[in-house]
């Protein structure tokens, strides 16, 4: 028996010998991605024996650590519950962490480069300094309005979102997004409540976690019709150039019939562009769409900022927050040639056009300053701990410049010329110059359009001060009018708090 | 010590001369083993305070010091009692058994509020148990070497305790699963507060038949055979236990839902039956038959369900754990981040976090102390369990009758086959199943079990080592003498 009893134990060997190789392999190949995998809640505790560091806005702290009894010491709180939940994101202990609270978290947790000063300095004092403050461009006025303006609109739409910014820097005023959530529970220490608070929130079939202000992208509707207008100016058309309109129009090839929202809108055979522009004269739009060319309406969307993949909302430089890109979709046939259909129902913004809220408001903006979009930013300030020096503070810049000035001047008296005379009415404020575009967008056949709004406001010497996007999802009949009116709230907000910059 | 270095030892005629080169019973080498083990043991738990406490309080020697007391007292009983037993066993087992509880001291001090750290009584907590349950074990195992005098007489009970193992192991499986059932494995009993896992006592018991059944049946098996592609294949009537066997395990693997328990009832028959046979065709009949019956579970887990489902699932955890990272696969991702977390070095010991880790101080109990003692911490308590099992199996291949050779080398097999199931469950090689890690996982039952499996250990090895003309004098065979109808007992012939 003694000839199997060693081969057993050559068993036992290779056996042993396969849980060493196995262990190597893990160390040699796997530990890295281990070590910093998100469901690995070590890395995260290690932080809380520092104080995170807050997240303010015009002198509140939006989010904010507090000292614990327990085995970690700090606990993240969220003073403003569901209000800035998209913005801040939230930190919790085991899961991955998002918004403000992931893209500055090195400077929030205190393990910054820039704050390496601090953490010599503790080695030899043995305290343990806390992280940086994070200081936000939002106008707590601005995101009161826009959050309960949005949560309780007329027309019971239970999606959507707003975002103001000022166009003169890009400084974003507000941003919020509907439903949001709660993020206090999420950053719970007891991990299962926080594990439990996520998966009901990623379950929910309303989207509460979706930055929708970034990126959602729907059909924008007439709100298109500023790029079309914009491309159209620059094609020879002016203000007062008559354009083709009437009940309805069918595209050359094919396609069912373009119509007006309204028997009542551009039923003449000839509207002026501004007219065209006032009424939302859908007929109008679709053939000048058509004459001018689908290229020449791509590249217009495009340097309006459509198609842009890489542009994230944080500081003025690496990270932030991602946005997703708004997109004209494919207008041309199969043969590489204009399909008239589509481009005749892209030219009043449906089809494949879609549009993000963010890119709504930049292009309010471009309008309202100069033709020059600048670049959209929520940092406003990187502040040390002990708050004297500052290790960031924000230099707007120009991102683009989609039209010259003339012709932001031309769409500007056009988006003035809604608000005072055709479809934006409710967004007006009396004392202030408002200029907008309504938008209402069909998503499809058997369900209620989506709400639009953007627009934005100049002070008596025609300085913009904010420009907005509101949309409503699937807020049926009446949206664009509600989006409109809650535009109009948020920039009264933004003239009296414009927010920091 | 040196026996099985003697080229090929046949005692018939070399017994004499052996006998005088075994008259060393080593037993100073095991007890300056063991005082070094110790101070392992304490060195471990003075890591621990001072990197959870920032101070090391005076009372850190305490449980080791107690669990110094009895291994000592254990070392005593093994002197008078079995002075020719291995003596790299008891410090082996000791230090594993001694870090074991240290680190689930370790899981108390981590868990508890800081401020009542340093207050932490000695027998408080998960930690404290354990150091409990290795007392009441260790005194069990001294009781079984001083009832057993000479492991043969065990034969005797070998029916008796083969019916003993078939119920233990059917135990839970029949009984509701209130009462039998712990995370999905029904393998336990609870009663009040206190839970019993029969199956860990019913592998002991079962080697025991296994053994002295196989020792009645060699011939018969190994000889009586059909010869089929150049291997010998048993006859159909003699696979009768086999396939009962098979039957077994596969009704462990399905109504107790684990697969390792069955994994290891198998093995361990298969491996016995090979040493008793010598016949390689039993390891593939063995393989053929597991692998088929695991194929076939998997297979029916995703097709019927039912009570297949749970092994599917288990199966499929182990190809992808990250596929659901925060519920299914949980556990095995946690496990497996911790040890990506310890590196080759670790965190040292309370440098880590094993606390937050799904039942550290059970199934993941090897990925808990990987944190915090690395690759290389790790790689060397593999080596401490590689000692164990080859110094059985060394025990094995020097006692001179068949009975014992199956026992010891089907111990020491199970032994290593269930750390081997363990650790590669957690570290992701194999398909995870909740074995206990014996001498480290917190559990009365394993522990115990897993001390009567070391006392027989050292009973063989007595054996083995003890000189054949009675040199031994006073720890001559007891009353009872050595059981005559055991088939080919002291004067085997050992065959190539």
């Amino acid at each position: 028996m003694n000839a199997p009893l060693r081969r057993v134990g050559v068993v036992v060997m290779v056996l042993f010998g396969l849980l060493f190789a196995n262990l190597n392999w893990i160390q040699a190949y796997k530990a890295d991605e281990y070590r910093t995998s998100d469901y690995n809640g070590r890395v995260q505790v290690a932080e809380y024996d520092r104080k995170r560091g807050n997240i303010e806005a015009g002198g509140t702290a939006l989010a904010t650590s507090k000292e614990t009894t327990g085995k970690l010491k700090f606990q993240r709180t969220y003073p403003g519950g569901a209000k800035y939940a998209q913005v801040l994101g939230y930190k919790p202990v085991n899961l991955a962490d998002t918004g403000i609270e992931r893209v500055e978290n090195d400077f929030l947790a205190g393990t910054s480069d820039q704050l390496i000063g601090d953490r010599f300095k503790d080695m030899f004092t043995g305290d343990q300094t806390g992280g940086g403050n994070v200081l936000l461009t939002l106008s707590k006025r601005a995101q009161d309005v826009a959050y309960d303006q949005l949560r309780n609109n007329q027309v019971g739409a239970k999606r959507g979102a707003a975002i103001a910014i000022d166009p003169r820097t890009g400084a974003v005023q507000a941003l919020v997004s509907m439903p949001s959530f709660d993020p206090n529970p999420l950053a719970s220490h007891d991990t299962s409540q926080a594990a439990a608070a996520y998966n009901r929130l990623e379950q929910d079939p309303e989207g509460p976690l979706k930055n929708r202000a970034l990126s959602e992208t729907l059909p924008p509707g007439s709100t298109f019709k500023i790029v079309v207008a914009a491309a159209a100016l620059e094609n020879g058309i002016t203000k007062t150039t008559q354009i083709p309109a009437g009940p309805s129009y069918t595209p050359p090839t094919s396609g069912e019939p373009i119509r007006n929202a309204a028997a009542s809108i551009c039923p003449e055979p000839q509207i002026s562009l501004l007219d065209a522009v006032t009424e939302s004269c859908n007929t109008g739009f679709a053939q000048l769409g058509v004459r001018l060319g689908a290229n020449t309406i791509k590249e217009k969307a495009r340097q309006f900022g459509f198609e842009q993949e890489d542009l994230t909302v944080g500081q003025l430089g690496e990270g932030g927050l991602p946005t997703a890109a708004s997109r004209t979709g494919s207008i041309q046939n199969t043969d590489g040639g204009d399909d008239p259909a589509a481009l005749a129902q892209s030219s009043i913004g449906q089809r494949d056009v879609r549009m993000t809220p963010l890119e709504g408001a930049m292009i309010a903006g471009a309008v309202a300053h100069n033709g020059s979009q600048m670049r959209p930013y929520l940092v406003r300030q990187l502040l040390a701990p002990d708050r004297t020096t500052s290790y960031y503070t924000a230099k707007a810049r120009e991102l683009r410049q989609p039209v010259s000035p003339q012709v932001a001047s031309d769409l500007r008296d056009m988006m003035v010329s809604v608000v005072q005379n055709g479809t934006g009415k409710k967004a007006a404020i009396s004392g202030y110059t408002v200029g907008g575009k309504t938008g209402t967008a069909q998503s499809a056949p058997d369900r209620p359009d989506h709400g639009w709004f953007i627009g934005f406001v100049l002070d008596k010497n025609k300085e913009p001060i904010s420009a907005v996007c509101v949309m409503l999802e699937q807020a049926g009949p009446g949206g664009s009018a509600e989006a409109a009116r809650i535009g109009g709230q948020i920039m009264r907000a933004a003239i009296a708090d414009p927010g920091g910059r | 010590m040196t026996v099985a270095a003697t080229p090929a030892p046949s005692p018939a005629t070399t017994g004499e001369q052996s006998g005088v080169r075994l008259a060393r019973s080593r037993r100073n080498a095991e007890l300056s083993l063991l005082l070094l083990a110790m101070v392992l043991v304490a060195a471990y738990g003075a890591t621990v305070e001072a990197n959870l406490l920032d101070t090391v309080t005076p009372d850190f020697w305490m449980p080791a010091a107690a669990l110094g007391a009895v291994f000592l007292g254990l070392h005593l009983v093994i002197r008078f009692l079995a002075p020719f037993a291995d003596p790299a066993l008891l410090p082996a087992v000791a230090l594993l058994n001694g870090l074991g509880v240290g680190f689930l001291r370790r899981i108390d001090l981590g868990e508890a509020p800081v401020a009542d750290r340093e207050s932490l009584a000695v027998f408080a907590g998960i930690g404290g148990r354990q150091l409990a349950w290795t007392l009441a074990s260790v005194i069990l195992a001294a009781g079984l070497l001083a009832i057993m005098r000479d492991h043969r007489s065990v034969s005797r009970y070998a029916y008796t305790l083969g019916l003993a193992g078939i119920v233990l192991v059917m135990l839970p499986a029949v009984l509701p699963s209130s009462i039998s059932e712990i995370n999905g494995a029904k393998l336990w009993i609870r009663v009040g507060g206190f839970s019993l896992q029969p199956g860990e006592f019913a592998k002991l018991a079962l080697l025991v038949f296994f053994a002295y059944y196989l020792v009645r049946k060699r011939e018969v098996l190994s000889l009586a055979s059909r010869r089929l592609l150049g291997i010998d294949f048993p006859r159909g009537r003699d696979l009768g236990p086999v396939v009962v066997v098979w039957l077994i395990s596969l009704l462990v693997l399905v109504f107790e839902k684990d697969l390792g328990t069955s994994l290891l009832y198998f093995g361990m028959f298969v491996v016995t039956l090979y040493i008793a046979t010598e016949r390689v065709s039993w390891l593939l009949i063995g393989l053929v038959l597991f692998f088929g019956g695991a194929y076939l579970a998997y297979f029916l887990g995703s097709t019927v369900g039912g009570p297949f489902a749970n092994f599917y699932v288990r199966a499929e955890i182990w190809l992808d754990p990250f596929a659901d990272p925060t519920d299914k696969g949980y556990q095995l991702v946690q496990g497996l981040l911790a040890l990506g977390t310890g590196g080759l070095f670790g965190a040292g010991p309370g440098g880590g976090q094993p606390e937050i880790l799904p039942e550290v101080q059970n199934d993941f109990i090897f990925a808990g102390i990987g944190e915090e003692i690395g690759l290389f911490g790790l790689s060397a308590l593999l080596v401490v369990y590689l000692l164990i099992v080859e110094r059985g199996l060394r025990a094995a291949l020097a006692v001179r009758d068949s009975f014992g050779k199956l026992l010891a080398g089907g111990l020491a097999f199970t032994l290593g086959l269930q750390v081997f199931v363990i650790v590669g469950g957690i570290s992701k090689l194999i398909p995870l199943t909740g074995q206990t890690t014996p001498f480290l996982s917190a559990g009365g039952s394993s522990l115990m079990a897993n001390w009567l499996l070391i006392a027989v250990l050292l009973r063989v090895s007595d054996g083995a080592r003890r000189p054949v003309t009675g040199g031994g004098g006073k720890a001559a065979r007891p009353a009872g003498g050595p059981p005559e109808q055991l088939h080919g007992a002291p004067t085997e012939v050992i065959k190539p």
